[in-house]
C-alpha cells in the first residue's frame, strides 16, 4: 500500500502541489484526473522519488520513500513518465531488456530473457523487435517503453499520460493489458490520464486534483457523476450509461 | 562491419606501421636484425604504434561516453572546453611547477579538464534552447573563452612555443620513456566497458534512470572522470587530436545504434583504425618527411564530418 499524506510541491513562491494526502489501494487501478496545470504529474513524480517532496511524506509498505534504497525500489515500483523527448538508437529489443536492469545489472539470465519475451508479445511488438525506435510511429514507441515497464516485472507501476500519442485501437490495448495485469498479476496501476472515459471504463478509482488540491475521490461510480465532474472541470458534462459503461458527454 | 573484421584490419595496419618510416627496416630483418633495427624497433617503432592504438581507442571511447551522457552527438571532448582546460592546467604546470614529474603536471591537467567539462555541463542544464547544433557551439564557445585565458597568461610568461607543442597532436616524438604515461587509458578504457550499461541508461535520461535504480548523478560523474582522466594522459603525452572523439562515436553510432556495451568495442577497434590510417599517411605524403597527426586526422575527420552532418540532416527529413 502507498500512503500520501500532506505532500507539497512548490516552485519559488507557488505551490504546484499543495498538503496532498490519499491513500493507494492495492490490486487496483487508480486514475488521477483534473484539467492542465492540476499538479497530477508532478504528485505522480513525488510518489515514485522522481521529483524531491518539500513537505510531506509519501510511504510505500510502511517504509518512508526516502528511506528506500533506490535498486530494491526499482524492483517494486516502475514508473514511466511522457516520452516523447527521449531520443535514443536502440531496438525495441534492447529498450524493453533495460527493464530487467534492477535485476541483471545488464547480465541478462535466463529467467530475465522470459519476461523480455513476455513483455514483447504482451505488447504485441514482436514485428518490431529489432527495429530502431526512432524508425517506429509515435504510438509503436509508446506501446515499446510500456513493455519495458512490464519487464521490470514490479507490484507498483505508475504510468504518466500512457495513452499520449496512441490511436484508438492502441489505447484501448494498453488499458487492457493494465486492467489485465490488475485482475491477473495483482498488479497496483496508477494513471494521470486526460481522457475520462478512459478513466471511467478502466480504473477502480479516480483522484481529482485541480490546483494542486484533490477536488474529491472514490470509486470510479462515485466520480463519474456530473455533479463531481462539475467542481473538477467547471463544465457540465452529462453522463450516459452504454453498454454498463458510464461515458461522459463533454462535446456540447 | 564486424568486430572482427576490424581487429583483423587494425592487426594488419598495426604490422605495416611498424616496417614505415626513415630508418630501414623489412619484415625479413626481423629474422636477422642488427643491434640499431632492433633498437628501432623497441624504441621508437613499436612505442609509437603503441601510443597511436591507446590514443586513438581512448579518445574516441570517451567522445562516445560524453555524447551518450549529454544527449548530444556533437559534443566531445574538442566541442565541450575539455582539451581547452586541460591545456590551461598544464600552463599553470609550466608557470608554478616547471620541474614537476609529468604525472604531477598531468593530474593538474586532469584537474583542470574536470573542472572545464563540470562548468560545461552546469551551463548545459540552464540552457533552454537544446538544439544539437548550438549545445556543440555553445562548447566551443566556452573552450575558446578558456583558450583565450591559456593565450593571455602564456603570452605574458613567455610559454607560448611550448603551449602550442600540446595544440597539435604528434606521434613522431613518441618514444621509449615518453609514453609509457598513455597506459593509465588502459585500466580507465576497462572501467569504461563495465559501466557501458550505465551510461546507456544515463543517456535516456535521469527520470528513466531512477525509475531503473541507477543514481544518475553518480554515473554521470564517473563519466566525467573517465572523460577527463583520459583527456589529460593523452594531451600531455601526444598532444590534442582534433575531431577524432566526434567522427569515429558518430560512425559507429550510425550502423550501431545506441547501446553502449555493443558500441563501445567498435569505437575503440575503429578509433585506432583511424589514427593508424592518419598517421601511415601522414608519413607517406611527403616522404620522407612527416606531417602531425593532428593535421591529418583533422583533415580526414573534418570532411568526415560534413558527411555525418549533411547525412543526419537527410536522415531527419
Amino acid at each position: 500500500m502507498i500512503n500520501v499524506r500532506n505532500v507539497t510541491k512548490r516552485y519559488g513562491d507557488t505551490s504546484v502541489v499543495n498538503d496532498v494526502s490519499l491513500e493507494i489501494k492495492l490490486g487496483k487501478i487508480t486514475s488521477f484526473i483534473g484539467p492542465n496545470g492540476a499538479g497530477k504529474s508532478t504528485l505522480l513524480s513525488m510518489m515514485s522519488r522522481l521529483a524531491a517532496i518539500d513537505e510531506g511524506e509519501v510511504v510505500i509498505e510502511g517504509k518512508n520513500l526516502a528511506q528506500w534504497n533506490t535498486k530494491e525500489l526499482a524492483r517494486k515500483l516502475s514508473v514511466l513518465k511522457q516520452t516523447n523527448q527521449i531520443s535514443i538508437r536502440l531496438t525495441v529489443e534492447d529498450l524493453v531488456a533495460y527493464g530487467r536492469f534492477p535485476y541483471s545489472q545488464g547480465r541478462l539470465k535466463a529467467e530475465d530473457r522470459k519476461f523480455i519475451e513476455e513483455a514483447i508479445t504482451y505488447m504485441e511488438l514482436g514485428p518490431f523487435r529489432g527495429k530502431y525506435l526512432d524508425h517506429l510511429s509515435g504510438g509503436q514507441r509508446q506501446r515499446a517503453f510500456i513493455a519495458m515497464v512490464i519487464a521490470q516485472n514490479t507490484d507498483y507501476i505508475f504510468l504518466d499520460e500512457p495513452l499520449n500519442n496512441l490511436d484508438m485501437k492502441h489505447s484501448v490495448q494498453i488499458m487492457r493489458v493494465l486492467r489485465r495485469m490488475v485482475d491477473d498479476l495483482g498488479k497496483t496501476i496508477v494513471l494521470v490520464i486526460h481522457d475520462i472515459n478512459f478513466a471511467s471504463c478502466y480504473s477502480d478509482y479516480i483522484v481529482a486534483l485541480r490546483e494542486g488540491a484533490i477536488v474529491s475521490q472514490g470509486t470510479t461510480e462515485e466520480m463519474i457523476d456530473t455533479r463531481v465532474l462539475k467542481e473538477i472541470y467547471d463544465m457540465t458534462i452529462p453522463v450516459e450509461t452504454v453498454g454498463g459503461q458510464k461515458i461522459c458527454v463533454y462535446f456540447s | 562491419m564486424k568486430l572482427s573484421y576490424m581487429l583483423g584490419l587494425l592487426v594488419v595496419l598495426s604490422a605495416i606501421y611498424l616496417f614505415i618510416g626513415n630508418s630501414d627496416l623489412s619484415p625479413l630483418d626481423l629474422l636477422h636484425p642488427t643491434a640499431i633495427q632492433l633498437q628501432v624497433l623497441t624504441v621508437s617503432r613499436i612505442p609509437k604504434l603503441v601510443s597511436i592504438l591507446l590514443a586513438g581507442m581512448s579518445m574516441s571511447v570517451i567522445g562516445l561516453i560524453m555524447q551518450q551522457l549529454t544527449r548530444n552527438r556533437f559534443v566531445s571532448p574538442t566541442t565541450a572546453g575539455t582539451m581547452d582546460s586541460a591545456r590551461l592546467g598544464i600552463l599553470v604546470t609550466l608557470m608554478w611547477m616547471p620541474a614537476a614529474p609529468p604525472l604531477l603536471k598531468m593530474l593538474v591537467a586532469f584537474a583542470f579538464a574536470l573542472g572545464g567539462t563540470l562548468l560545461f555541463m552546469r551551463i548545459l542544464e540552464h540552457v533552454k534552447f537544446k538544439e544539437p547544433i548550438y549545445i556543440a557551439l555553445l562548447g566551443l564557445m566556452v573552450g575558446n573563452i578558456i583558450s583565450s585565458v591559456t593565450t593571455f597568461f602564456a603570452y605574458k610568461n613567455d610559454l607560448l612555443q611550448n603551449v602550442s607543442s600540446w595544440l597539435q597532436g604528434d606521434f613522431s616524438t613518441m618514444m621509449k620513456g615518453r609514453y609509457e604515461m598513455l597506459y593509465i587509458s588502459l585500466p580507465l578504457l576497462v572501467i569504461a566497458y563495465l559501466y557501458a550499461n550505465r551510461f546507456t541508461v544515463a543517456g535516456m535520461g535521469e527520470d528513466f534512470a531512477t525509475n531503473l535504480g541507477l543514481s544518475y548523478r553518480k554515473v554521470v560523474n564517473i563519466g566525467l572522470i573517465l572523460v577527463s582522466s583520459i583527456s589529460a594522459v593523452v594531451l600531455i603525452t601526444v598532444g590534442s587530436i582534433p575531431f577524432l572523439g566526434l567522427v569515429v562515436p558518430n560512425l559507429v553510432t550510425l550502423y550501431k545504434g545506441d547501446d553502449l556495451r555493443s558500441t563501445l568495442p567498435h569505437t575503440a577497434v575503429l578509433g585506432a583504425v583511424f589514427v593508424l590510417c592518419c598517421d601511415i599517411l601522414g608519413q607517406l605524403i611527403i616522404y620522407p618527411y612527416q606531417l602531425p597527426v593532428s593535421l591529418t586526422v583533422g583533415i580526414v575527420g573534418s570532411v568526415l564530418f560534413l558527411y555525418l552532418l549533411v547525412r543526419r540532416k537527410a536522415d531527419q527529413t
